[in-house]
């Protein structure tokens, strides 16, 4: 042995030169692709027949929701959308374990988690057609404004978290709501998203991230952001986590209620990656085809989240041919719905622009305004 | 591919968003220290196609893929620079520009001042800037006080194909930092470029239409909305001359004054909202050097000092064809 040197092998001690941690990736699952019950040790589906009937209808609703939206732009009635196809098993699941005091801090695909939290439809609508910003009632509503800067909101939901937390150490009365916070496999590269984790911890916030991998960032695969498993890199920061199947409605459901459960609890943040696949394009002014193999987005159809569930309460014999036709009905009469909704945005006037950008406008915004209504006047 | 010198061609009609492929193509082409560097730049060629096929043709090491982090992009990009590459930095929108405004700001703009010329960034941050094209919120922004306000950084767009086309390779060939904006709403354009040589040097502002009542000043976007005008505004026997600023820092004023010196009326035309904005900076300049000169006030047709808006509002609140033509009207009434 040289003075210095290295001596036997480089990787004899665990976590010295390799990860401590295995880097298999163990997934919550716990309905398997074939839709039948699989055994988890950690997590048990804790749900009535009812409610995951239930889960399923929500489903199929969101997913009538955006492929009529992707229909409606097509025929130039939204300028942009941004398909969720396949991902309607997180966006369920998480709503079904979401307390009655919680919020969510969204990321640009959760349009079926703002229906099913209450949003009229077309609030969505009109920012994809460029009628309005998103102007709703976000603490009444608990779905927080959409931020097309990515990341940025993740600071947002974390420092709403530490409020949360605080007004209930003054007041143990206070709500028990905590913050879920939702963000894509590309934001993680994101230094705000990286800052987000660093506060969580440093605070203990009572805040959830739900990161959704669904496997692209537009035409940047998972891999470029990182080359562990997105829900290890939780670790680094201090943050309990774990990956589950992203089409597993159950699983989505059980893991988003032991993250929100501990939020509760005082134990700090939790870290959720929800592994799943965008089916569709980025948004509608996309093309996948450029980036990305078919067959890859083909083997993904099999692993549907609707079908998957669909066949699970088939054999449970809560699910049968005349709901599934009543239920068929009911997209019908909601895609029509949606259909129409998009003509209750109404179009903004200039002049209401001047009122909100601060609590008294300025002279020089008084002033823009008082002249761009007398010149409409005077046409 | 062959060098345009190699070709018997010397024109060639093109889009704005393909005569700025075409440019980097040719820089990528005549020094392999130049890399591109961006989000989805690669296969997919860049959300605007700009990027389209150089990576088929230069490699995933030149033309390279990079995370969702625009502070990692400016920032390993000085890196790279201080080793002796070229990067040019892509960013998706200008709205998205400010996650990497301190490596811009802080960093790239101040590397030769903090170390008395020894270190040089060679470095060009382009990006789609500007309203106009019906998209969401952080998509339409004109971002170009913020970078010109800067000491150290270059801030230059071109407002046409053969400007795009030249001031791309002139903006890689730079031995500074460039801001490159280009107006996205223009991408569609076509316009012939001359592939012998560049008509006017990278901080040269030009006189993009003559005339003798009036002088408009503009950059990017604008200047076909006040080429429109100028057209317009002679129907109505009015001599509309357009200055094509072309670089806002530094900035050619030679040309602008000119321009005003024999028009005596001036309007500064931009995207960006008003207050503290580049007209200010045109205006002020003005009324310091021509004041004797000039037969009425400058004047400024602006966004508004909002937030820019929601898109269906985006016409009536950019500057357009009526807007600039009272202003004309306002000018030769003094
Ligand atoms: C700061 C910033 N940079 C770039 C963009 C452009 N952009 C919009 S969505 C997106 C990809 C996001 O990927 P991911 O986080 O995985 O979410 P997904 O779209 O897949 O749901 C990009 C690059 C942006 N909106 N904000």
């Amino acid at each position: 042995m040289s003075v210095g040197g290295l001596t036997g092998q480089l990787t004899a001690t665990p976590g010295r030169f390799q990860p401590a941690q295995p880097v298999e990736v163990p997934t919550v699952q716990l309905l398997g692709e074939d839709g039948t019950l699989v055994q988890d040790p950690d997590f048990v589906p804790a749900l009535t027949a009812a409610q995951a009937a239930r889960m399923l209808r929500d489903m199929v609703l969101i997913r009538r929701f955006d492929t009529e939206s992707t229909a409606l732009q097509r025929k130039g009635q939204l300028s942009l959308w941004a398909p969720l196809l396949g991902q309607e098993a997180i966006q369920v699941g998480v709503h079904a374990a979401l307390g009655r005091f919680d919020h969510v801090f969204p990321s640009h695909r959760e349009h079926g988690l703002a229906m099913l939290m209450g949003l009229p439809i077309e609030r969505l609508l009109g920012i994809f057609t460029g009628q309005e910003s998103g102007d709703w009632d976000a603490e009444q509503v608990r779905f927080h404004h959409l931020n097309m800067v990515i990341g940025g909101h993740t600071l947002h939901g974390v420092g709403y978290a530490m409020g949360q937390a605080r007004d209930r150490q003054a007041d143990p009365q206070a709500d028990d709501g905590v913050s879920l916070i939702i963000h894509g496999d590309g934001a993680i590269s994101e230094g705000d998203v990286n800052e987000a984790y660093i506060f969580a911890a440093a605070y203990q916030a009572p805040a959830v991230f739900l990161c959704v991998n669904n496997q692209w960032a537009i035409s940047e695969p998972v891999e470029r952001q990182s080359p562990v498993p997105l829900y290890q890199r939780a670790w680094g920061f201090g943050i309990p986590s774990v990956r589950v199947d992203g089409n597993d409605v159950l699983a989505v459901h059980a893991a988003t209620t032991w993250a929100l459960e501990r939020a509760r609890a005082g134990q700090g943040p939790s870290f959720i990656e929800a592994y799943t696949y965008r089916m569709g394009a980025h948004t509608t002014s996309d093309d996948p085809t450029k980036y990305r193999d078919k067959d890859e987005t083909i083997q993904w159809q099999s692993r549907d989240p609707l079908t998957r569930a669909e066949t699970w309460l088939r054999a449970e014999g809560v699910w049968d041919d005349g709901r599934q036709a009543r239920l068929d009905q009911e997209a019908e009469a909601f895609g029509e719905q949606v259909r129409e909704a998009v003509h209750k945005v109404h179009d903004p006037k200039l002049e209401d622009i001047f009122d909100r950008v601060y609590a008294r406008p300025t002279a020089d915004l008084v002033a823009q305004r008082a002249q761009i209504v007398s010149e409409a006047a005077a046409r | 591919m062959q060098s345009p010198a190699e070709t018997n061609q010397t024109t060639k009609t093109l889009t704005l968003a393909k005569a700025l492929n075409a440019g980097l193509r040719a820089a990528l082409s005549a020094d392999d220290k130049v890399l591109l560097y961006g989000e989805d730049i690669g296969s997919l060629g860049g959300v605007f196609r700009v990027t389209e096929k150089l990576q088929a043709q230069f490699g995933p090491d030149r033309v390279l893929d990079s995370p969702l982090a625009e502070a990692g992009l400016i920032g390993t990009a000085i890196g790279m620079a201080q080793r002796g590459y070229r990067p040019v930095v892509e960013l998706q929108f200008d709205g998205f520009v400010f996650p990497g405004f301190d490596q811009i700001t802080q960093q790239l703009a101040k590397m030769r001042f903090r170390s008395h010329g020894r270190v040089q960034l060679p470095v060009v941050v382009r990006f789609p800037y500007g309203g106009g094209i019906g998209s969401i919120e952080n998509h339409s922004e004109s971002v170009e006080a913020y970078f010109a306000h800067t000491p150290g950084l270059t801030v230059v767009t071109p407002s046409n194909p053969n400007d795009g086309y030249w001031m791309i390779q002139q903006a890689i060939a730079s031995p500074d930092p460039v801001i490159f904006l280009e107006p996205k709403r223009r991408y569609h354009e076509k316009g012939v470029v001359q592939l012998d040589a560049p008509a006017l040097g990278l901080h040269e502002a030009s006189v993009a239409r003559a005339g003798t009542d009036v002088t408009l000043i503009c950059w990017g976007p604008m200047v076909r909305t006040c080429l429109d005008a100028a057209a317009a505004a002679e129907k109505e026997g009015r001599s509309v001359e357009v200055v094509d600023v072309r670089s806002l820092q530094p900035l050619d004023f030679e040309t602008i004054a000119r321009s005003v010196e024999h028009t005596s009326r001036a309007i500064v035309v931009h995207e960006a909202q008003r207050n503290y904005g580049p007209g200010a900076e045109l205006a002020a300049r003005l009324q310091e050097q021509l004041f004797y000169v000039m037969e009425s006030p400058v004047l400024r047709v602006t966004g508004y000092d909002t937030p820019y808006p929601p898109s269906k509002l985006e016409a009536d609140w950019l500057p357009n064809l009526d807007r600039v033509l009272a202003a004309v009207d306002q000018s030769m009434g003094y």
